[in-house]
């Protein structure tokens, strides 16, 4: 019986677990290849990295995809806002914690900026943001005209990208060489997933509703609690948590709370799934086609910083293919196309498949001009898949 | 009478988990109007789609006998060239292009390589001219209206020397008017050797129409009947669609009517600034607690337009003129701003604009008024199970769970979903516009009985219909509109069909 309701539940959700697979898969085949050097610690710590300013970016763009928009502009804004993070700490000598929030303000104005036409004058955002991104072009190649690369000798903000959270637990001594705090939050991890599942399940109950049987709610909390586990212990072998991951995790649990949790994500779903019908539901249309822009805005700006950072400096062509990038990964992730579709944790997924595939393929030695082939079949046929797995369910 | 024009043979047509089709015969004569009914999910429209090849052959088990030979259609290019055409209940034309150019679609007339626009042009107007059509064949097919543009869809397939037309609900958004006109022309079609086979949930045109009358019952043959020989009428329609006797369409009514206005409108003047014209002139109405007010009105009278710009004019008319809710001043500018003050409206098209077919039914249900069920933004997702599971009671949306998508279910079933959603806010005024739209005949029958509870309960109905009979049968007064204006108001005492209709063409 359990076996029949597994694969039940397996087939029902096919298109949701495909993506964890084809992650799966991809780590492994890219591990068989490279011998192990693929899922070393230190490898994967550099991933986890690399993937941030795409993964934030991606986030944001699912929201905006959902709403049945695009925005092209995200890319060179973020190269453009991190251009103007440099020349803050480096020029103007302002204060690190001055020029974090201004960026991101700046960041949510831009936001704005493009999508009022969007909301106020049904200008298609494609146009808009395209606009956008000459202009944040233009504006990146001025503010760096003079200088070109802009060093950034500040190490507070270039921890950002390249720091670690310091290991409050070293003073213990046991497990030398893994990163205790790490697996001290692995391991809270755990617990708040655990004791979460258990409420959600004894909330259902109490209203009579129907739960997983024991024995497969069971199976899906080892489950879980597992690859929890192995991710925690492949991270806390290299330095452990990075401050990058951090603001990844962060920023993903806020947007994933969001999306599925409040009455603003759910008008958000609406207005993509039938923006006339959301409407004429009492639901702000316009409203929240500035706020998903406004938020677009600022992730660019965070995207900017995590990639300033990383770099330790600002360059001329910094931001540049961002937004096909996270266009791609949140296709990768499952978005719909069509509108109204689509997760923000699956996007993340999206992002590490997509920075996976080019993180291998460059341990391999691939050559750049197949990597783009690679990555262009794998989006081609991630969202083919999703197409045909949405028909079936039908 | 020699062999049928077209012969289905125990056509058997399933899809994962469900029987759609089970040894269905079916066979229609040359030169007749066949109709088709039955309630919705009987298996018409899946059993047209078999017939065009939309599920083309192997799809499907059992034989079609076209003109006497067995067809094996691959896709609808296939039916098209032995001579069947369909027109669906959703039009098929592209809006921007010419009369002329959506006639030939697909089947140019071509001088070369290049299209022969003179001869396109010159045949498109005799094409009209068979539909009696009487427009420039040059107008763009988005300047038409519904009724127009059906003609247009018809000469379409005369174009392609059609031998069997299948229209699906083609009355479905017609004005009597255009109905009667529309029957004209099948007739005249049938004296020229077009046979017909029309769909339609609308018995008394079936009545009017029909030579012969198929009826499907939960995708089976039920029986044929013939009208010629005084076989049909609306009474055994009903008792074979549905299997049991209907004594009454319209469940009996006993309305507390109160002297209380509620709502009340003065003046009321809607300009369409995308027109440049005024769609509604001085409309003054006003709607007491418990009562069903009925607004009958032709298509594009400003039935619906009168709706939207009351219920927060999301399609940003110029408004002016006086409302008055619980005689306190009102003009909402967003539908939120309605609905927060007791005012609420189901559109016409629970597809196009009503519901988020993509969404399941719990999703759709609480969307309108997901604060109810929010703490700090935050939705109580056991509480939203919990509204939806009461309302799935109340008003008995056949669903197999509340987690299935909308598009999924019927359309009665939908038209409960989007009922479901607007009571959720508690309306003190609910406008219903067309409520019972392409839904079968239990289903309407059920959505009667739901109004008649709400306004038990105290709730005031606005209820726009194109159907005569539905207006005279639920409505307590009944608004007629024609032009944009108001030229009537009769109590349901006084009314009767010719009545109205005389209202509303003046």
């Amino acid at each position: 019986m359990t076996g029949r309701d597994l694969s039940k539940i397996l087939r029902a959700n096919i298109r949701e677990y495909g993506m964890y697979i084809a992650l799966a898969v991809i780590m492994v085949i890219f591990t068989a290849t490279t011998k192990g050097l693929f899922i070393s610690s230190r490898n994967i710590g550099n991933l986890m990295n690399q993937t941030g300013y795409i993964a934030v970016l991606a986030v944001g763009m699912t929201l905006v995809i959902v709403i049945r928009h695009i925005d092209l502009s995200v890319g060179y804004l973020s190269g453009f806002l991190g251009a103007l993070v440099a020349i803050g700490l480096v020029f103007w000598h302002v204060p690190i914690y001055v020029v974090i929030p201004v960026v991101l303000v700046l960041g949510i104005i831009a936001g704005l900026l493009v999508s009022i036409p969007v909301a106020y004058m049904a200008i298609p955002a494609f146009v808009t943001t395209l606009a956008g991104w000459l202009i944040y072009r233009g504006a990146l190649l001025l503010v760096t005209l003079k200088t070109g690369t802009i060093v950034i000798p500040d190490e507070t903000f270039n921890a950002i990208g390249n720091g670690y959270v310091p290991d409050l637990l070293a003073p213990l001594g046991v497990l030398p060489g893994v990163h205790k705090l790490t697996l001290a939050l692995g391991v809270l991890g755990i617990f708040w997933y655990i004791i979460g599942q258990l409420r959600g399940r004894r909330a259902k109950r109490a209203y009579n509703f129907e739960v997983l049987p024991t024995d497969l709610f069971a199976i899906k909390l080892v489950f879980i609690s597992i690859v929890i586990s192995l991710i925690t212990w492949v991270i806390a072998g290299y330095n452990g948590l990075s401050w990058t991951e951090v603001i990844v995790i962060v920023v993903v649990a806020i947007y994933h709370f969001v999306t599925t949790r409040t009455v603003m994500g759910r008008h958000i779903y609406a207005i993509g799934g039938n923006p006339e019908a959301a409407a004429l539901s009492g639901i702000n249309v316009k409203r929240l086609t500035l706020i998903v822009f406004g938020s677009m805005g600022m992730l660019s700006a965070l995207s900017g910083m995590l990639f300033a950072s990383r770099l330790r400096s600002a360059t001329t062509t910094a931001g540049q293919l961002f937004e096909l990038d996270s266009i791609a990964a949140a296709f990768i992730g499952g978005v719909s196309p069509a509108g109204g579709v689509g997760k923000v944790i699956g996007s993340l997924i999206g992002a590490l498949v997509y920075m996976s595939l080019t993180s291998g393929m460059n341990l391999m030695g691939v050559d750049i001009s197949s990597q783009y082939i690679v990555r262009g079949a794998v989006l081609a046929v991630a969202v083919i898949f999703d197409v045909l797995t949405r028909r079936t369910r039908k | 009478m020699g062999a049928p024009l077209l012969e289905m043979k125990n056509i058997t047509k399933t899809f994962p988990g469900v029987v759609a089709l089970s040894n269905v015969s079916f066979s229609v004569n040359a030169g007749e109007i066949h109709c088709l009914v039955g309630e919705n999910g009987a298996g018409k429209s899946t059993l047209m789609k078999v017939l065009s090849g939309v599920y083309p052959h192997g799809e499907y088990t059992g034989d079609i006998i076209f003109n006497g030979k067995t067809q094996e259609y691959r896709g609808i290019a296939d039916s098209e060239k032995a001579g069947i055409a369909i027109i669906y209940q959703e039009l098929a034309l592209v809006p921007e292009m010419t009369v002329y150019e959506n006639i030939f679609l697909g089947h140019e007339l071509r001088a070369g390589f290049l299209v022969d626009l003179n001869e396109t042009i010159k045949k498109a107007g005799e094409m009209l001219f068979k539909v009696r059509l009487d427009v420039n064949p040059e107008t763009k097919v988005r300047e038409l209206g519904v009724g127009k543009q059906q003609l247009v869809e018809i000469a379409k397939a005369l174009s392609r020397e059609v031998k069997l037309l299948v229209l699906d609900e083609p009355t479905a958004a017609l004005n009597e008017d255009d109905c009667q006109n529309l029957f004209e022309i099948l007739r005249g079609l049938k004296s020229h050797g077009v046979t017909c086979i029309m769909i339609s949930h609308k018995l008394r045109e079936v009545t009017q129409i029909g030579d012969m009358v198929t009826v499907l019952r939960d995708g089976q043959t039920i029986c044929t009947l013939d009208a010629r020989k005084g076989e049909v009428s609306e009474g055994v329609l009903i008792k074979h669609m549905v299997g049991r006797e209907i004594d009454n369409v319209y469940p009996r009514r006993t309305h507390q009517r109160s002297d209380q206005v509620v709502l009340e409108v003065k003046n009321w003047n809607v300009l369409d600034p995308r027109l440049g014209r005024a769609v509604l002139r001085d409309i003054s109405f006003n709607v007491k607690k418990g009562e069903i007010v009925g607004f009958s009105g032709l298509m594009g009278s400003g039935r619906t337009e009168l709706a939207r710009s009351i219920f927060g004019n999301p399609d940003g008319y110029r408004v002016s003129g006086e409302l008055k809710l619980h005689d306190y001043q009102r003009r909402f500018v967003h539908p939120k701003e309605a609905i927060r003050r007791g005012v609420a409206y189901a559109t016409e098209d629970r597809k196009l604009n009503g519901l988020i077919l993509i969404q399941d039914v719990k999703q759709n249900i609480t969307l309108a008024n997901l604060r109810e069920i929010a703490r700090n933004g935050v939705v109580d997702m056991n509480a939203e199970v919990k509204v939806a599971t009461e309302f799935k009671e109340a008003l008995s949306i056949k669903t197999p769970s509340l987690e299935q998508t909308v598009s999924n279910l019927s359309g009665g079933n939908q038209q409960k979903v989007s009922v479901a959603k607007w009571l959720f806010v508690k309306p003190e005024v609910l406008i219903l516009d067309e409520p019972t739209r392409g839904i079968d005949v239990g289903a309407k029958y059920e959505i009667y009985t739901i109004m008649n509870r709400l306004v038990g309960d105290g709730m005031s109905i606005i209820m726009i219909s194109s159907e005569l009979p539905e207006i005279l049968g639920m409505s307590d007064r009944i608004y007629v509109i024609s032009a944009g204006r108001i030229t009537g108001e009769l109590d349901v005492a006084d009314a009767t069909q010719e009545k109205i209709m005389q209202l509303a063409t003046r």
